[in-house]
């Protein structure tokens, strides 16, 4: 029988659609991985309730999983909600490399009209930046601009 | 059907997020700025996602096999039991951010609350959604002030909008004798909580934004118990559209 380490290095395999520098397990919406009545049960969670990821997510796991021939099935949990301090150390750095800020482990404050969040440029590292829209092109984004290099660029939102 | 009073609950939640979520879908491309654009239609989006999951579980309680699209997709006008609130039409930016902001300043307690609900799914659903409907509140509070304490011109369009939309808010509070079972059973809590929470939001940031409370308060109601505007069948017939010319057709 495969183990499940055997599954879990499969699954380093299967990356976000929208952020294909990051697997599942970097994202931290991987949750489980069991065997059950016969059949591999791989637990995930949502980053967003609306993200429209989640189900290439699904359908990317077991097509990874079938192709070598493991019966599994996918489960969708919400609780616990998933955050970014689940966002792996390697994951934040890949984030960067690709060019999008990662999380600054600081929830953009619920004071309102409070200064957003200092994010530094993922490009040329300046701490001189600008948010442009507390939404950006996925729901798991902001939208920032450098104001040394003029870099526009994703933030990777803190969520907890 | 095991419980009806908790699947009428849940329906009602879910479709105050679908449709409000239809509602924003329809500045897809008409924002003012693209920023706002985007924002509106990221805030849609989470609704949608929440609408999913709260459907979901209706479907569930009521036992007969139908998910989120079956109940979405396949219902008539008056099996709808969202507030007349989220149906409104958009009209201009003002009127869109104050729907919002009122419906958020609502929706963010009534999770709070949920979180302790003694149904594990209700409160996984709350956890879930209470992370984005803060950050929506925050979004919608920060727009109201902005607009209410601006220029002539968006102070006058923030008034008209609050003095349109305000008769349609008493209506979240809507409670029936089937709920009041639901609330001494701890599944969730009393609406007088929420509107205690919701006023106190509301009241601070109208103060704040220079906005006065309509003093004539005459309220709707009608879409908690299916009776709905006239902007609804117009609003269906778009979102149901391929489902019923093309039935259980798939993306």
């Amino acid at each position: 029988m495969v183990t499940k380490e055997a599954i879990l290095s499969l699954l380093d395999e299967v990356c976000d659609p929208e952020i294909p520098v990051l697997s599942l397990a970097d994202l931290g919406v991987l949750r489980g991985v069991e065997f059950l009545d016969n059949e591999w049960q791989i637990t995930i969670t949502p980053t967003y309730s609306g993200c429209p990821a989640m189900k290439t997510m699904e359908d990317d796991i077991l097509q990874k999983l079938k192709d070598h021939g493991i019966k599994a099935r996918v489960q969708l949990v919400l609780s616990p909600a998933w955050t970014t301090d689940w966002l792996s150390k390697s994951g934040r750095e890949k984030l960067k490399e690709f060019g999008i800020a990662p999380p600054e482990d600081e929830v953009d404050k619920s004071v309102l009209f409070s200064a957003p969040t200092v994010v530094p440029c993922p490009k040329c590292g300046s701490r001189e930046t600008k948010m442009v829209s507390q939404f950006g092109s996925t729901a798991c984004k902001a939208h920032y601009q450098c104001r040394s290099c003029l870099e526009p660029y994703d933030y990777f939102k803190c969520l907890k | 059907m095991k419980n009806e009073a908790l699947y009428n609950y849940v329906l009602r939640l879910g479709d105050d997020s679908l449709i409000l979520g239809q509602r924003l879908g329809e500045w897809c491309g008409h924002g003012p700025i693209l920023e706002e654009d985007i924002a509106m239609t990221n805030i849609s989006l989470d609704l949608i996602g929440q609408a999913m999951s709260l459907l979901d579980y209706a479907g569930e309680i009521d036992g007969q096999g139908k998910d989120h699209d079956a109940l979405a997709f396949l219902r008539f006008e008056n099996e709808y039991r969202n507030v007349l609130l989220v149906e409104q039409l958009n009209g201009d930016f003002a009127n869109t951010m104050m729907r919002q902001f009122l419906f958020d300043a609502f929706r963010k307690p009534l999770y709070e609350k949920l979180l302790d609900s003694s149904d594990q799914q209700i409160a996984a659903i709350a956890e879930k959604s209470l992370k984005e409907t803060r950050y929506h509140l925050k979004h919608t509070s920060e727009w109201i002030i902005r607009l209410g304490d601006g220029t002539d011109e968006s102070h006058q369009r923030a008034q008209k909008a609050l003095d349109l939309l305000w008769r349609y808010t008493d209506e979240l509070f809507f409670e029936t004798e089937e709920d009041l079972a639901l609330v001494a059973s701890g599944v969730v809590p009393a609406m007088n909580e929420i509107k205690a929470e919701w006023s106190k939001t509301v009241l601070a940031v109208l103060a704040e934004a220079t906005l006065n409370i309509p003093t004539n308060n005459w309220q709707f109601e009608g879409g908690r118990r299916g009776i709905h505007s006239e902007h609804f069948g117009y609003l269906l017939s778009d979102l149901q559209y391929m489902q019923r010319a093309y039935p259980n057709m798939k993306w």
